[in-house]
């Protein structure tokens, strides 16, 4: 039987897979994936309580998200189009222009 | 059963391909196991009842945000890969740790959900005068949470603006 506990430990596993690519990549485009797999991992768990509970207002949450990973992904890759043009680097550890 | 094992095949597969997400060095490799990803947890969707999310996950992460990636990844030229650049002052082995100990306290809850299930809520579903999924989701968006529907119309129109400003060459 498929709980939805299942359903959150899937999603924190997600969840984990997205953190550790924040973490450990370097390659500015993989991060900002691993920001969408975090999205995703938020969005499963949106649904399954939405199924758990029988509402649908879950789902509309998760439309919500999308939307604003939609936002977040052109805003960011602009981003990273402006900042390649000026310093030929897709490497965070070479965006150090506004530290400190 | 038969939903037990598509959920076990459905998770094997996100955790698989975003593993493979992270960890692979091709960038555009990348992005096409992200796809994937995303087409699993949209047959994910489907399987808890959510067909309309599904769909729009499809259209909008397979389909836009994924596409957006890809001309990215061909506009940027790798000459030089940015993994090859090593940063004396940076600390991978923290990364790990703290996402080790994020990965820990997330253990630690699932293991007390699990010892202590949930309780069933009862469900106090809003009274739609609908019964497919599409029709209950657009009467919930244009009804309770038409102001919040809105408002992501406005963020979606002033990312485009910014992403245009951003990405133009000179104003």
């Amino acid at each position: 039987m498929i709980t939805s506990t299942h359903y959150m430990l899937l999603s924190a596993a997600l969840f984990m897979i997205g953190v550790i690519g924040v973490m450990v990549r370097r390659n500015i485009i993989i991060i900002f994936m691993s920001i969408e797999l975090i999205l995703n991992a938020v969005n499963i768990n949106l649904i399954a309580f939405s199924a758990q509970l029988q509402n649908v207002v879950g789902q509309v949450f998760a439309i919500f998200v999308i939307a604003v990973a939609a936002a977040e992904a052109a805003v960011g890759l602009g981003i990273i189009l402006a900042f390649y043009r000026n310093k030929e680097t897709v490497n965070i550890d070479e965006m150090n222009l506004m530290r400190w | 059963m038969s939903q037990a094992i598509a959920f076990y095949f459905l998770s094997a597969c996100i955790l698989g391909f975003a593993v493979l997400v992270i960890t692979t060095r091709d960038t555009v490799h990348s992005v096409l196991f992200l796809v994937l990803d995303f087409l699993f947890v949209a047959a994910l969707y489907v399987l808890l009842g959510a067909q309309f999310v599904a769909a729009i996950q499809i259209l909008v992460y397979a389909g836009g945000i994924v596409v957006l990636y890809l001309f990215v990844v061909m506009l940027v030229n790798l000459k030089r890969p940015p993994e090859a650049h090593q940063d004396p002052h940076r600390r991978t082995n923290w990364g790990l740790a703290l996402s080790v100990a994020v990965l820990v306290e997330l253990a630690i809850v699932g293991g007390y959900s699990y010892a202590r299930p949930a309780p069933a809520f009862a469900a106090p579903s809003p009274a739609a005068p609908f019964t497919g999924n599409t029709e209950q989701v657009g009467w919930l968006l244009y009804t309770s949470y038409l102001i919040p529907f809105e408002v992501a119309s406005m963020l979606l129109l002033v990312a485009m603006i910014g992403a245009i400003v951003l990405a133009k060459r000179e104003l």
